[in-house]
């Protein structure tokens, strides 16, 4: 398999948090060669389940990498052919002004995020951000031309492809979290390899962006021993404490905090010394800001860990982060897995 | 494509070398004389040694860009701006940096780990940086030196109603405009001049202008177009679609009003629509070609262009053939003896 493929081909997709058929569609795609047991509940989480080798009392481990994107919505087409927008999920505003985009309307058509030009604009208000209130989306049409095609509550997704840097570092859009499905099939590539009797559930999960929601209704109707969410963290750059990033490139970040279960730390950091896969810890004092925060409090608890890909710039349209962390975080996941067993389950809830 | 070809070409100004490249070669098939100056303006012309009144047109090659200034510690490349750039419009923006335009990002702290009334103000020039994934200073020295230049990535698309999306339309649609107006049989010496460095000052056009001598002379641009929503009607400079521009005055020049009436009336006379540029701003080579020598009847005539300056500047494709037409057109009543030379 070529990760990295994979990846382009995922993040270049489209998945607004709500609406994430079409991305669903592309990773249903890429579970098929590990599994036929593919499904999708209610409100659109892919699960693939890959059976383990146990007859009886299998464990079950999910995975969870989130695969909906930040994105923009519709709310008006002026009388010049200009849209309007609100967002969905968490946009920095500033990082908004001409950016190029794609507008799923009828068609999908080419837009420009554009705002009144700067010279035009009184002094005073050129030292503020452009309010996303005062943005403008251009199309390139007249306005009845335009209302032909784009509908109020139409979705805008961000147009940028993968651009590959130095030492293998990747930048694009929606890295945020389709690293995180891409770390799970480079895990169940690795599970090929080794014996594991835990059934484990890869699951995409949907409208994390917004609430962790996808998470809340998928871990219930999985109900797993032990549940993983992978997903991205931020990396190491200049003005951001360190305390708040892990180093790019040293592999997979680890949280610790009340949001992990201490054993199943313990067991990351054991797979990870044996296996000599280089990691970093964060710590995590409360909510972590992944879909284990909702996984952990599904029915009546599950043992939690979250693995994390450090990631520079995150919910902007050049999120950047090493493809080798998330080659590292697929394989450490598959040896956690490997090493979890029954007896290690019954142990979960002794403290 | 020419259009294609010439706004993904790099050129920030006093590096303007693949712009000439890609011009001399769309004009290598025509028997026109081509020679580079002291500066790097790029001379085509036709008929030097005929009699007839010397004609230049100018259009720049160079662009607005960044250039690095200092590598960090940690392999992060800082700049600063070649040209006016809003900074506003750098933020999350894929870029190209150096010779071997190796992709490099621009990117910002995440949202969440901003307080809130960070986000109320743009961040400044000095606090962005270029990210090209090295890890670290030696690293990143291994491809990158100071003094390297860097441009905005983007590809050249049509869109919308006959629209055209690139970067650099100002002035690569103008530099197209010349090549196709360059392409056609005149009598008089006529002077298509590619010149270097406006966006830092209009350096260029003053010395071809010089060595040329001209007694009219036509600076061919993309100008600013602002009418997008909400900008009230006589602060939209031009309209994109509504023909060629033809510029009255802005802060470098005032152009001869013969030569504005001669260039309406062709327009006319063609059945091509054309507008004045309602304002007064900016600069461009008519600028220094006017006030050459003794002096010289300058036009400026321009394509409109939206979002000048920005990654994603934007044309009418029907403005750029007209305004080709019109260029045509108006040397020929020029050199026809439609415009008194002194």
């Amino acid at each position: 398999m070529n990760g990295k493929e994979q990846l382009k081909s995922m993040i270049e997709s489209t998945g607004v948090s709500g609406f994430e058929a079409p991305v669903a569609k592309l990773i249903q795609e890429l579970f098929k060669p590990y599994t036929e047991d593919i499904r999708k509940d209610a409100l659109g989480n892919v699960i693939a389940k890959i059976s383990g080798s146990a007859q009886t009392n299998s464990p079950n481990i999910m995975l969870a990498g989130h695969m909906d994107e930040i994105g923009l919505m519709v709310t008006k087409i002026d009388d010049k052919g200009f849209i309007h927008v609100t967002q969905i999920g968490g946009f920095d505003q500033r990082t908004l002004p001409a950016q190029e985009v794609w507008v799923h309307g009828k068609k999908t058509l080419l837009g420009l995020v554009v705002a009144k030009p700067p010279h035009l604009t009184p002094m005073d208000e050129r030292k503020k951000t452009i309010p996303l209130s005062g943005l403008l989306i251009d199309i390139g049409y007249p306005a009845e031309k335009a209302r032909e095609f784009v509908q109020v509550g139409d979705l805008i997704t961000i147009k940028r492809s993968m651009q590959e840097l130095q030492n293998d570092w990747l930048a694009g859009k929606a890295m945020d979290d389709r690293a995180g499905v891409l770390v799970m099939l480079e895990c169940l590539e690795e599970l090929k390899k080794l014996k594991h009797t835990a059934n484990v559930f890869a699951v995409a999960t949907v409208q994390e962006e917004v609430g962790m929601r996808g998470a809340i209704t998928s871990t219930y109707g999985i109900m797993p021993d032990i549940g993983i969410a992978i997903d991205v963290c931020h990396g190491r750059m200049p003005a951001v404490p360190e305390y708040n990033t892990s180093p790019m490139g040293g592999g997979p970040s680890i949280a610790m905090g009340p949001n992990v279960h201490p054993k199943v730390l313990a067991l990351l950091k054991k797979v990870a010394k044996e296996t000599r896969i280089p990691i970093s810890l964060s710590a995590a004092p409360g909510a972590t800001g992944t879909d284990a925060w909702a996984m952990q409090i599904s029915q009546s608890g599950v043992a939690t860990g979250v693995v994390s890909i450090p990631l520079r710039y995150m919910h902007t349209a050049v999120e950047t982060l090493s493809y080798s962390d998330i080659q590292q975080s697929g394989k450490l996941l598959a040896y956690f897995i490997a090493a979890v067993d029954c007896a290690f389950v019954e142990e979960l809830s002794c403290y | 494509m020419l259009l294609k070809r010439i706004t993904e070409a790099a050129g920030v100004a006093g590096d303007e070398y693949e712009v000439r490249a890609v011009i001399r070669d769309e004009l290598a098939g025509y028997s026109l004389k081509m020679k580079t100056d002291m500066l790097g303006n790029l001379i085509v012309s036709q008929n030097e040694e005929k009699p007839g009144p010397r004609i230049m047109l100018a259009a720049h090659m160079d662009e607005i860009g960044l250039m690095i200034v200092q590598i960090d510690n940690t392999g992060l490349l800082y700049f600063k701006a070649v040209g006016g750039i809003d900074p506003r419009v750098l933020v999350a923006k894929v870029v190209r940096v150096g010779k071997k335009k190796l992709p490099g990002v621009i990117g910002a702290k995440a949202i969440h780990l901003q307080r809130p009334e960070e986000r109320l103000v743009p961040i400044p020039l000095e606090s962005l940086y270029i990210d090209i994934g090295a890890k670290n200073k030696e690293d990143a020295e291994k491809v990158v030196s100071i003094g390297d230049y860097a441009v905005f990535d983007t590809e050249y698309e049509t869109f919308g109603d006959g629209f055209a999306k690139g970067k650099s339309f100002d002035d690569r649609v103008g530099c197209a405009v010349l090549a196709e107006v360059m392409k056609e049989t005149y009598h008089a010496p006529v002077y298509g001049v590619f010149t270097v460095s406006e966006e830092i000052g209009l350096r260029g056009a003053g010395v071809a202008a010089y060595a040329i001598d001209p007694q009219v002379a036509i600076s061919l641009e993309g100008t600013t177009a602002h009418d997008v929503t909400d900008v009230e009607d006589h602060l939209v400079s031009t309209r994109c679609g509504a023909g060629p521009s033809l510029t009255f005055m802005d802060n470098s020049v005032i152009s001869d009003r013969k030569l504005i009436q001669l260039a309406a009336k062709t327009a006319e006379t063609l059945g091509i629509p054309y507008q004045y540029k309602n304002t007064a701003t900016g600069g461009n080579d008519s600028g220094k070609m006017n006030q050459t020598r003794a002096g010289v009847p300058t036009i400026e005539i321009a394509v409109p262009t939206r979002y000048c300056h920005s990654p994603i500047s934007v044309i009418h494709l029907e403005d750029y053939n007209n305004t080709i037409q019109l260029v045509k057109a108006l040397i020929h009543a020029i050199e026809t003896g439609g415009f008194e030379i002194k």
